[in-house]
């Protein structure tokens, strides 16, 4: 028991560790695409630093929530580290804490928080940005359960251990039609909850068309390094739960052996590599959508995961 | 060879046919014409995947002659057919206003699949054929979506490739109904389906040489001269 703890704290460590190295990896990649040189992969880290080391600036109007917000943010995805299969194929000691909805309601936890920190702060392009978020968190949502609920029904359970492995038992059902049009459904929900292209362009600067960004345009030194680093982390969680439990759940550690358990990490890192690899094309092929065009883009992806749980409960 | 693959082949067919319905979607809703012009292609490819996937598994030389029929005529002589009658210009133009806008005919377009489901459920009931428990509910659904295009849109190009995806359908599920239907059948299709292409594109030519457009949506009331 002690050592599933112990591996427990030991994903939490990767999760930590390697979300902004995937974040600075897809920038310079994006870059590349671009013929541009790109800054260093390690950037990430750098810039966390930096801010870790600067003063706080908090306006004197603001509430407690602009200054708990950043904590709140942080915690959210660590917290949702613990119930996903990041490393193991087997559930861990606090796996059964809760199940894939609640991961899903500690990340959404995460961002009302930053939502609320954003209106808080009462910079003008805060709400604006924070009321576009609640805009596409809420086309975002009914996706989202449709999919949870698809995937648990398969399975005949809400965890996520226990969902990844029904959909390679028998290698025919990868090609299953339901489960094809769940990894694109959930692919088109990583890309709005993230910001990602066709919905928010996350290295833009221009406050008037931010959706995500311009919610932490508050915060500075420990706040915004924090900010920076669970906007990283959430990325890593949701494409954790996308490649390990969605798509190829191999790679994971079998057994209990410390040796497997580390030779996991670069297992993941590597199908986490090649998923950023499509994520850039994707990116670097497509416009923004212009705002009124996002309802569009999430009824497509709703309409797909309602297509799935059909063509599941079906039978075929 | 054939005990080996036959268990993946329902696997790659439903795959296919979740594919062939995504673009049935895609064909209902995308703005730009030339995209859904493309998306039927690729319906049209997927077909043909289909029909060879069956005739790999129920060793029938019928459904091969489909699928090259289908080549021949959906992704080659209908495309070259409309580029020559409608016009380059035709193809660059952007459906600005339609019936509904593009989240509700969505939403309506996945109701229109659980119908499909509904309708051939019983059907499916009745009939034991391998592949028609695939293929039927979703080439019925290909069918009520490409009328379901020809409902929501105005734009007369996408209106016609509605009505090809209701053909589409139609084989779509046929294939797996009636694998070996006489190819003077098949080929009696294959001539009227480039035939429609034809008449219907030398009919928006004239329209919007006429009108100056081919949004025929707004055509629907009569002005007195």
């Amino acid at each position: 028991m002690l050592e599933r703890i112990g591996y427990n704290v030991l994903q939490i460590l990767v999760v930590l560790t390697l979300a902004p190295l995937v974040e600075g990896v897809a920038e310079r990649l994006k870059e590349v695409v671009q013929s541009k040189r790109g800054p260093s992969i390690f950037q990430v880290y750098r810039d966390i630093w930096k801010l870790l080391h600067k003063d706080e600036i908090i306006s004197d109007r603001s509430s407690w929530i602009f200054r708990a917000a950043p904590y709140v943010a942080f915690v959210s995805p660590v917290l949702v580290a613990l119930l996903i299969p990041v490393l193991t194929q087997y559930p861990l000691f606090f796996a059964f804490m809760g199940d894939m909805l609640a991961g899903g309601f500690v990340l959404a936890l995460g961002s009302f928080f930053t939502t609320l920190a954003a209106v808080d702060a009462a910079n003008p392009y805060g709400p604006m940005g924070a009321s576009r978020t609640r805009m596409v968190g809420f086309l975002a949502e009914p996706v989202f359960i449709v999919v949870f609920l698809t995937v648990s029904f398969v399975a005949g359970s809400t965890i996520p251990y226990i969902v990844q492995g029904r959909w390679v038992e028998p290698i025919a059902n990868f090609f299953e039609p339901s489960h094809v049009l769940l990894m694109i459904a959930f692919l088109m929900l990583i890309l709005a909850e993230d910001g990602r292209i066709p919905v928010d362009n996350p290295s833009g600067q221009f406050e008037l068309a931010m959706i995500d960004h311009s919610k932490s345009l508050e915060y500075s030194g420990r706040g915004a390094a924090l900010m920076k680093w669970a906007g990283a982390m959430k990325f890593f969680v949701l494409v954790c739960i996308f490649l390990n439990v969605l798509v190829t759940p191999w790679g994971l550690a079998a057994n209990t052996r410390l040796g497997s358990v580390l030779l996991a990490v670069p297992l993941i890192s590597l199908k986490i590599f090649i998923f950023i690899l499509i994520l850039v094309c994707i990116e670097s092929s497509l416009a923004k959508l212009r705002l009124f065009r996002i309802t569009e883009f999430m009824g497509a992806a709703f309409v797909i995961s309602v297509v799935a749980m059909i063509t599941r409960l079906s039978e075929i | 060879m054939g005990e080996v693959i036959l268990p993946v082949i329902p696997a790659f067919d439903a795959l296919t046919g979740a594919l062939f319905l995504l673009t049935a979607l895609g064909v209902v809703a995308t703005r730009q014409v030339l995209t859904s012009l493309h998306l039927f292609i690729m319906q049209s490819l997927l077909l043909t995947t289909s029909a060879v996937l069956i005739a790999i598994a129920l060793h029938s030389e019928h459904l091969l002659v489909v699928a090259a029929i289908t080549i021949a005529t959906k992704t080659i002589m209908i495309p070259w057919l409309l580029r020559r009658t409608v016009g380059a210009e035709v193809y660059r133009t952007r459906e600005i206003e339609r019936v509904l806008n593009i989240p509700s005919s969505l939403l309506l377009a996945a109701g229109l699949i659980v119908a499909a489901y509904v309708v051939a459920n019983p059907i499916l009931n009745t009939v034991q054929i391998a592949f028609a428990n695939i293929n039927l509910p979703i080439g019925i659904a290909a069918m009520f979506l490409g009328a379901f295009t020809i409902v929501v849109r105005r734009e007369a190009v996408p209106q016609l490739l509605g009505l090809l995806a209701v053909e589409n359908g139609v084989f779509f599920a046929g294939v797996a109904i009636v694998p070996d239907l006489p190819v003077i059948a098949e080929l009696a299709a294959a001539v009227d389906v480039p035939v429609i292409a034809l008449v219907v594109g030398l009919l928006m030519r004239q329209i919007q040489r006429r009108v100056g457009t081919t949004a025929v949506g707004h055509m629907s009331a009569l002005r007195e001269g």
